[in-house]
């Protein structure tokens, strides 16, 4: 294969990547001194029209390629996950477009872009290397996106907690990936879990037995490995950094943190634990345990689950509450990954494209509030019902589908998660109790979802509060999400049979 | 032309979401046209489908990929619900007709609500149902939480936790049935026939029929009900207590009880007397209807009584439900319809005729207002209701409960026994209710214009000597409370519409069982009647 395949194969990214010196260099050259909303429209316009051009060559010129053993790959189902993070990308620019905490726009607009561009890469590739660098490329962009607010001492905050865990843990992800490369001479998945497995039949024909010995290599390279993206996820105990960043950072890179950069990780973990790890699965299945990694995803998936719901019961910030609710549902998100099948990618992207949607929404939302009322306190929230009804349904939406009421997309996801997780060749409802936890959990939630929709409706309005207008960009595209969310409830059609077709491949 | 029953009121919902917020008048005639519409449409609906047993009305793929099928149908059992829950939702939009603080959002999520209802009892696809059963969680939340009374967030907040407690154990029992019968359909007539291991159904039908039974007020699941009843406002009392607790008991019989029948076999072994689910639950069937009537016999809200009343009622059904014979349960199923109607009625009076007019809902207080004089309208329904609600032949609740405990008699002779100390003690809290409430003659307080009685009171002697004074010229003036509008032409329509169904069924039965009783003949329900003897 040569490099002008390559090429071709990278040109999505490479859109998005000149749209993001195009913005930075006319922001730079032309726009000085212009006013602030100007620059504002015009760094979203250059920005949108890349992602919309990266979203366009997708779908017009459908790739599949395997560029030098899987470091660039390009098949369909990584084109969806592309589509997806693209147009979550679009919307948070468009939620940027009435923000006013930063002078320094083209340089907001780019970073927002290259963060995306590392996302692109890190779902089209199965090589660790690459890996490691889109996850780097992202993770700094969201970095200085978390600091970006500058007259905000809880940005600053937020950032550095985010930089100090994020370094720890992508220094734990390197060494992790460092030792896979050490088992298996290779730093493509593919081989890895061919190593891998060659290592275990080895093992098990000396020890005799039928059950699985791990390599303490292995063990070791697991642990780290999963302690790093479960960083990246804010699962429990990785996710210290999350509520104090998705409370301080500026809204549009909280969104971009809680959503896009979230899809991402997912694709990205579920690969690496399907592709590279296959052979070391072991089991979770009740009285049947077996050590490897779907037992310590599954004890993840129950701390996060566990913890973040009760913690998000007492949140009095809705940001935080926002957060803590995140860490639980990257609780549920784990669930798909232990039956260990390529078939769980369906319920998994179903339910971390929709929780995308619906956690971008819901930061609109807030953020508009904070705008506002100064604040996003539950009390800022009183009254809003009366005040802004279009703004307040949309809220309405996002948290009861965030709380898994049907028809709304949340429904679906977990229906759809829970059913596969049980119903898996082989699994024989061995997940029940995992299961069972999760659904508990997720009537806990309720309450607090709730509490935030009590607030809205039932509260009545602060005497106090100055009347801002909901901008009409945000407002639409808060329809938008909403409408998505209400109709990918009702038609989960629209976007499970693409990615099952893609599955069949 | 049933399924047309949820789309109007979907679409009713919706027209008033888009109406202008002052017009209080639109808003009503567009719920009751709503309202209205979907009593013709079940009536006529029913007529229709006069060759009993299982039809289908609507049937379309969903979800292909999981076997997920949008499927209305309906046998008898739908159709009797479907047909109570028309009539409660008439009933509950005349008795809120004062409803002036937000009256639009009001009345759509009072549709909204209604809507879902009719989805449950009509959806014969699991997953169809379970998205209407939780979809009607969130209306019940704001109605309560925002034109609620006492206490109304914590009884709001109450209930919707405790309902959607419910459907997670709910979530748990389908999503593992849907998994263990190869994940392919959600189907409730496909499911039924799948052969479940005894040993999954052990654990399953106990879960779901819990989880449904909370809804249902099973003792001691049922302390939602009271603070939400006395929480909510009228229509959303009369509708929890007329149609969505129905929900929970139609979720009994028509998922646990239907996929996993095998959960109530014996387990093979004796708990202090306890060989099998079933014995626990008619247990607590029985305690809930013993323990409701005397919870009710001691309260001192008149609200609480009909709440705590409403518990004993539900418990019928559930125990009904347990006999597991054809008597039995076609005495559920009329009980069902049974309590929707006079429950509402009660509530009604409680809520619109009396704490809407007097502001107290204190026994204590209404004691001192004789109302009998001052509200007569409501005093002669709340007699006819709570006579009803006692269970006097001619009513409703009389063929009811006869075949209930007849149907008891045949599986469990004690438990019938027991069941009929409930009915007694019903009688004690309904006339202490409506002797305290209407017909009592107030305690001296007739002095001058309403003055507080206790001075007088506390001593025998002025007691007496103030009411031989004043009684000739209290006779008929209601002197405490001179200014309580009248009784006003919707709810004398709402009452005489409530009274007059009960009648129809207490006289002529038959109008239910007829529908009723061929639908248990169906497949469906071919687990019926082997119990019966155990």
């Amino acid at each position: 294969m040569s490099y002008l395949d390559f090429l071709r194969l990278a040109i999505p990214e490479t859109i998005v990547v000149v749209a993001a010196l195009a913005v930075l260099g006319v922001d730079l050259v032309v726009l000085r001194g212009v006013e602030t909303r100007l620059r504002l429209l015009i760094g979203t316009m250059i920005s949108c029209v890349g992602c919309l051009g990266g979203v366009a060559w997708l779908l017009a010129f459908p790739q599949t390629g395997n560029f030098m053993h899987g470091m660039l790959v390009a098949n369909p189902l990584t084109r969806i996950v592309m589509i997806a993070l693209l147009l979550l990308t679009i919307a948070t620019l468009l939620l940027s477009l009435e923000t006013r905490f930063t002078p320094h726009i083209g340089e907001f607009f780019a970073l927002v872009l290259l963060g995306t561009v590392g996302m692109l890469f890190l779902v089209s590739t199965e090589d660790i290397l690459m890996i490691f660098v889109s996850l780097e490329l992202t993770s700094l962009s969201l970095y200085i996106l978390t600091a970006f607010d500058k007259s905000s001492v809880k940005s600053s905050e937020a950032a550095l907690k985010y930089f100090l865990f994020g370094g720890m843990a992508a220094a734990f992800t390197l060494f992790g990936l460092s030792l896979l490369y050490g088992i298996a001479h290779s730093t493509n998945l593919g081989q890895i879990a061919q190593a891998i497995a060659q290592k275990a039949t080895h093992a098990s024909a000396g020890a005799g037995a039928s059950h699985l010995t791990l390599d303490p290599v292995l063990i070791l390279a697991i642990v780290l490995t999963v302690a790093g993206f479960g960083f990246k996820l804010a699962t429990v105990p990785f996710h210290l950094w999350a509520p104090d960043a998705y409370q301080g950072a500026p809204i549009p890179s909280a969104a971009l943190i809680a959503s896009g950069s979230k899809l991402a990780g997912f694709f990205i973990l579920a690969k690496v634990m399907f592709l590279g790890f296959a052979g070391a699965e072991g089991t979770v299945a009740w009285r049947a345990f077996l050590p490897g990694w779907v037992p310590l995803l599954a004890v993840i998936a129950a701390a996060s689950m566990v913890l973040g719901n009760l913690a998000a019961l007492v949140q009095g910030s809705v940001r935080r509450l926002i957060a803590y609710s995140a860490i639980a549902h990257s609780g549920y998100m784990l669930i798909a990954l232990l039956s260990h099948q390529v078939e769980a990618m369906a319920p998994l992207l179903y339910y971390v494209m929709t929780y995308g949607l619906t956690t971008l929404g819901a930061f609109g939302v807030v953020g508009v509030v904070q705008e506002r009322a100064g604040g996003d306190r539950l009390a800022d929230f009183a009254g809003l019902g009366r005040s802004a009804p279009l703004l307040s349904f949309c809220m309405l939406i996002f948290m009861l589908s965030l709380a898994g009421i049907p028809p709304l997309a949340g429904f679906f996801g977990k229906f759809y998660l829970f059913s596969f997780a049980l119903s898996a060749p082989g699994s024989g409802l061995g997940l029940l109790w995992l299961v069972s936890l999760a659904i508990g959990m997720s009537a806990v939630s309720l309450y607090y979802y709730l509490q935030v929709l009590k607030q809205i409706y039932v509260v009545p309005t602060a005497a106090s509060g100055t009347s801002v207008k909901t901008p009409v960009s945000t407002q639409t595209v808060l329809v938008l999400l909403a409408l998505a969310v209400l109709v990918l409830g009702c038609v989960p059609g629209l976007v499970l049979i693409p990615i099952l077709s893609a599955l069949r491949l | 032309m049933l399924a047309w029953t949820i789309y109007t009121s979907f679409l009713g919902a919706a027209v008033l979401t888009l109406l202008p917020a002052k017009n209080i008048r639109a808003a009503r005639s567009v719920a009751l046209i709503t309202a209205l519409v979907g009593l013709a449409l079940a009536i006529s609906g029913t007529l229709a489908a006069k060759s009993a047993g299982l039809h289908t009305i609507t049937r379309l793929k969903w979800i292909p990929a999981l076997g997920i099928e949008y499927h209305l149908a309906a046998d008898g059992i739908s159709l009797v619900l479907v047909v109570l829950t028309s009539i409660a939702a008439i009933a509950g939009i005349l008795f809120s007709w004062n409803v002036e603080h937000r009256t639009k959002e009001f009345f759509a999520l009072y549709l909204l609500l209604i809507g879902a209802v009719y989805g449950v009892f009509l959806s014969f696809d699991l997953f169809l149902l379970f998205v209407f059963y939780e979809l009607a969680i969130i209306p019940k939340y704001f109605l309560i939480a925002i034109w609620g009374s006492t206490r109304k967030e914590y009884g709001a907040m109450k209930l919707a936790l405790y309902s959607f407690v419910g459907s997670a154990m709910v979530l748990i029992g389908l999503v593992a049935a849907y998994a263990l019968a190869g994940a392919k359909t959600m189907d409730l007539s496909a499911l039924a026939r799948f052969p479940f291991p005894q040993s999954f159904q052990m654990w399953a039908f106990p879960l779901v029929f819990v989880g449904f039974a909370i809804l249902a007020g099973l003792w001691p699941f049922h302390t939602w009900a009271p603070t939400g009843h006395v929480a909510a406002p009228t229509a959303a009392s009369m509708l929890l207590a007329g149609v969505v607790m129905k929900l929970g008991a139609y979720g009994c019989l028509r998922v646990a009880m239907t996929l996993f029948p095998h959960g109530m076999e014996p387990w093979g072994f004796n708990i202090l007397g306890f060989g099998s689910w079933r014995d626990v639950f008619s247990l607590l069937a029985v305690i809930g209807i013993v323990y409701g009537a005397m919870v009710a016999l001691v309260q001192k809200d008149f609200k609480f009584v009909i709440g705590y009343s409403s518990v004993s009622h539900m418990g019928f059904v559930l125990l009904g439900l347990m006999t597991l014979n054809a008597t039995g349960l076609s005495g559920a199923v009329l009980q069902m319809f049974s309590h929707g109607i006079i429950a509402g009625l009660l509530f009604a009076v409680v809520g619109r005729m009396v704490y809407d007019r007097t502001h107290t809902r204190q026994l204590d207080d209404l004691e001192q207002m004789s109302l009998n004089r001052a509200l007569p309208f409501a005093a002669i329904t709340f007699t006819v209701a709570s006579v009803a609600a006692m269970g006097m032949p001619g009513f409703s609740g009389f063929v009811a409960e006869l075949q209930v405990v007849a149907g008891a008699w045949h599986a469990f002779p004690t438990f019938a026994v027991l069941s009929g100390v409930g009915i007694l003690v019903g009688v004690a809290y309904a006339l202490r209710a409506l002797q305290k409430a209407f017909y009592s003659e107030p305690a001296a307080t007739t002095t001058g214009a309403g003055v507080s009685p206790a001075p007088f009171s506390t001593t025998t002697h002025s007691f007496t000597a103030e009411k031989v004074r004043t009684d000739p010229k209290g006779v008929g003036t209601p002197h405490a409370f001179p200014k309580l509008e009248p009784i006003s032409v919707p709810e004398r329509i709402g009452a005489v519409l409530l009274i007059g169904a009960s009648l129809v069924i207490g006289l002529y039965p038959r109008v239910l069982l007829d529908l009723i009783i061929p639908s248990l003949n169906t497949p469906l329900f071919h687990w019926l009647g082997k119990g019966a003897g155990s």
